[in-house]
């Protein structure tokens, strides 16, 4: 009898697991996954509205995807929205990097980190929308920078109607909102990492550009390769920043439009046939990209697995 | 197992879309049937608008009395900004049938731009059913009716005020490059585009711009063309005028004429104030006595100053009719489909657009531009001045200029497509592309907004 109910307290152990992981399918069928099916639905029909008339719903079979890929507008969306994240997220990571060693550097032993850590952390406090208005303003034709600019004798610069000043204060932004971020995620990656070989290293006479290219830079890779793969999907659906700046039209001519801009001015018409084959092929990119980095981090892991075991092999003989 | 389940799940999700899709028709009460009734009215006045101003307005329709005592009036503002009034005002439109009583909609306010499309659909009541005589409106300015008639003929809807344009300049800089200040003369000097443009190279070899921007002339232009922008087959066309203001704005700026600012940005607000070197600007009856007044201040009133000469270039401004006439902005009353206070919308309507005395006293009092051809006449041949405009009596010149303005060449897509055009040029003013790659990219916005559009 005892036995009895031992056993049947066991297997309602795991019974409950599944009861508690409920409502995430059930959110995540509600919010994600209905919406996502609906959307390829809705990508076959013609329906928007022009005015206060509704159009359709007409079915359509591929048209809107034929029309999408028919203007080759597609290819230089992509090709904004890659740049736009490249020029943001190779500062990132070099200052993250650079602050993150400083951080955990034994021998520094930093004052105020905590002060310092709160400061770069910051820029990722104010709202994306508030943050593009304050640059808006401050490098408008007529702003505080061109009046500085005059004031020491230099050239003004139209920044927002420049391709190279557009899209460097898009990156611009992103750099600064996002390198706190990372900075701390980098911090936790090195103190993750037994200090008894930074001190062997030191030792044997590394110096700090060897430890660093030799020890932490080796060993942070998983966490550097997350720090990737988030950035490349956050990059992929830029819109935020751009929209405001550009106010929507992603100018000079088309250089700073961002594939979800593109969606989003599919809005203004409610056309949900086109909005929905955009956001179909936004899926398919978006999934290929992170198809293709999983396989790569656990590729990696696979391999320091392996050495791992071979490690062991030869302790145990 | 698994797929069977599934695959019925999508199956049956699929079928829930299709009929959720056709629950959406798009028709609406056809309007013919206007409760007027006095036992019938309802008790709760809905009025959806964008800004305050139409709540000051109605403080003269209040004054008269006709506010039955137990009306409740609701004002749903929405601002303008990224389109959202009219997506407020679509929303709540197309749920119109099944609201109840006190929640539909009564009245609305629109803009000229838009206009057509709330016009010409079935959600806009004919100002003559809801009791409005076409004697009642024969003193407003025929411009104003012909923005809000639909396609059949039909009028739907009325407006307060009138707002044609003018050329507002700066004395000083017109002295120093014309050698008069005289309104008549600086008019003779830029009767035309072509001497606009004459004078715009003697400004220049001043040190002058003839305009702030990009924009400045273009609703000149655009309020004169030959054809509406979208034919009968849905197909966008570019008319002849618009290329006009293509190829002068290019010009303009290549030739530095103009200071490269964008409407309401800081660079052409500053271009108005005292340290502005351009010579003039287009501007419309609100304009002059509100934005322009506030930027020719050197201590903006909200930090003491006052409107009086020597504050900033208060005085320095004056007037002209410029070389074609056009008018900018206005806002027009329509009465919605379904109202249950179809009397009380009428004797607004009434009050403020048809009564002469309540209009001349609203020009008086704000000095709006109404809507009453001869209540604004009297005041023209009036000693009515502005100080601002150095003493001059701006209202004979808006007097002369409503009467020719021709908008019979509207489109329900004017509003889309201005801003999509002006927004495409930019680049090919600023050097960026080519004349022929911003048509392309403008073609490409406008078909994003309207599907429905070919090239």
């Amino acid at each position: 009898m005892k036995m009895k109910k031992k056993k049947s307290k066991y297997v309602s152990y795991a019974k409950w697991g599944y009861i508690f992981l409920i409502p995430f399918f059930l959110v995540y069928i509600v919010f994600s996954l209905l919406p996502l099916l609906s959307t390829f639905y809705n990508s076959f029909f013609e329906n928007y509205m022009v005015g206060l008339q509704h159009v359709g719903p007409k079915f359509v079979g591929f048209a809107n995807y034929a029309s999408i890929f028919s203007n080759a507008e597609l290819g230089t969306y992509f090709k904004n929205t890659f740049i736009l994240w490249v020029l943001g997220f190779i500062p990132q990571i070099i200052f993250a990097l650079l602050l993150a060693s400083w951080f955990t550097d034994l021998r520094l032993r930093l004052k105020c980190q905590g002060f310092f850590k709160t400061v770069i952390y910051l820029p990722n406090l104010i709202m994306a929308s508030a943050f593009s208005m304050l640059f808006y303003t401050i490098f408008a034709d007529m702003g505080p920078i061109n009046n500085v600019l005059e004031a020491i004798g230099l050239p003004s610069y139209r920044f927002l109607s420049e391709i190279a000043g557009t899209r460097g204060l898009i990156a611009l932004m992103n750099f600064l909102m996002w390198f706190g971020n990372t900075t701390i995620v980098l911090m936790a990656a090195i103190m993750g990492i037994d200090t008894g070989l930074f001190e062997a290293a030191r030792i044997d006479g590394a110096n700090s550009l060897q430890i660093f290219g030799k020890i932490t830079l080796p060993l942070i890779k998983p966490i550097m390769a997350y720090t990737l793969i988030t950035s490349l999907i956050g990059g992929i659906q830029m819109f935020d920043v751009p929209q405001i700046l550009t106010n929507g039209n992603g100018n000079p001519n088309r250089t700073s439009m961002t594939l979800i801009m593109y969606l989003n001015k599919h809005l203004y018409s409610k056309n949900y046939g086109m909005a929905g084959a955009l956001s179909v092929i936004l899926f398919i990119i978006t999934g290929i990209l992170s198809i293709l980095v999983y396989h790569y981090l656990t590729s990696g892991m696979e391999k320091a697995g392996v050495r791992k075991s071979k490690k062991n092999k030869v302790k145990g003989a | 197992m698994k797929r069977k389940i599934s695959s019925l799940v999508l199956v049956v999700m699929m079928l829930v879309m299709t009929v959720a899709g056709c629950g959406n028709n798009s028709a609406s009460s056809s309007g013919s049937t206007v409760e007027t009734a006095a036992d019938k009215q309802g008790k709760v006045l809905n009025i959806y608008c964008w800004n305050t101003e139409f709540q000051d307005r109605f403080e003269y329709f209040k004054s008269t009395g006709k506010l039955p005592s137990d009306v409740t009036v609701n004002f749903v503002v929405t601002p303008n900004e990224n389109n959202a009034y009219q997506n407020a005002l679509d929303a709540a439109l197309l749920k119109q049938n099944e609201a109840p009583a006190d929640e539909k909609i009564d009245m609305f306010l629109i803009e000229a731009d838009y206009a057509l499309k709330y016009v010409d659909s079935d959600y806009t009541l004919n100002v003559n059913d809801i009791g409005l005589t076409k004697d009642d409106v024969k003193d407003q300015y025929q411009y104003t009716q012909d923005i809000v008639t639909d396609k059949n003929g039909v009028l739907k809807g009325v407006t307060w005020q009138a707002t044609p344009g003018l050329f507002v300049y700066r004395r000083s800089i017109a002295k120093d490059v014309l050698g008069t200040d005289d309104p008549d003369k600086v008019q003779a000097a830029l009767a035309t585009w072509d001497k606009f443009d004459s004078v715009a190279a003697q400004a220049s070899s001043k040190g002058y711009k003839m305009l702030s921007g990009y924009d400045d002339s273009y609703r000149v232009f655009s309020n004169n063309v030959s054809a509406p922008w979208v034919d009968a087959n849905n197909k966008i066309q570019i008319d002849p005028n618009i290329m006009k203001w293509i190829d002068q704005t290019k010009t303009y700026t290549d030739k530095n004429y103009n200071n490269k600012s964008k409407l309401w940005d800081t660079t052409w607000a500053a271009d108005q104030g005292p340290k502005g070197q351009v010579f003039g600007f287009f501007y419309s009856t609100w304009g002059i006595n509100f934005t322009l007044l506030g930027n020719a201040l050197e201590t903006p009133e909200k930090e003491g100053g006052k409107q009086e000469v020597g504050n900033g270039i208060f005085g320095d401004y004056a007037t002209c009719t410029g070389p074609q006439s056009y008018y900018w902005g206005g806002t027009w009353l329509c009465a919605a489909a379904g109202t249950d206070n179809a009397n009380l919308v009428k004797d607004i309507m009434q009050t403020l657009t048809c009564d002469a005395t309540t209009m001349k006293k609203i020009t008086e009092d704000t000095q709006d531009y109404t809507n009453t051809v001869s209540g604004m006449q009297s005041l023209a041949n009036s000693d009515f001045k502005s100080a601002f405009l150095g003493g001059q009596n701006h209202i004979k010149l808006f007097a002369e200029a409503a009467p020719k303005i021709d908008m019979k060449n509207m489109s329900a897509y004017d509003q889309g497509l201005n801003e999509e055009l002006q927004k495409a040029m930019h680049d090919y003013f600023d050097g960026k592309v080519t004349k022929e790659k911003a048509l392309e990219n403008f073609y490409t916005a406008a078909i994003e907004k309207y599907p429905n559009l070919t090239k």
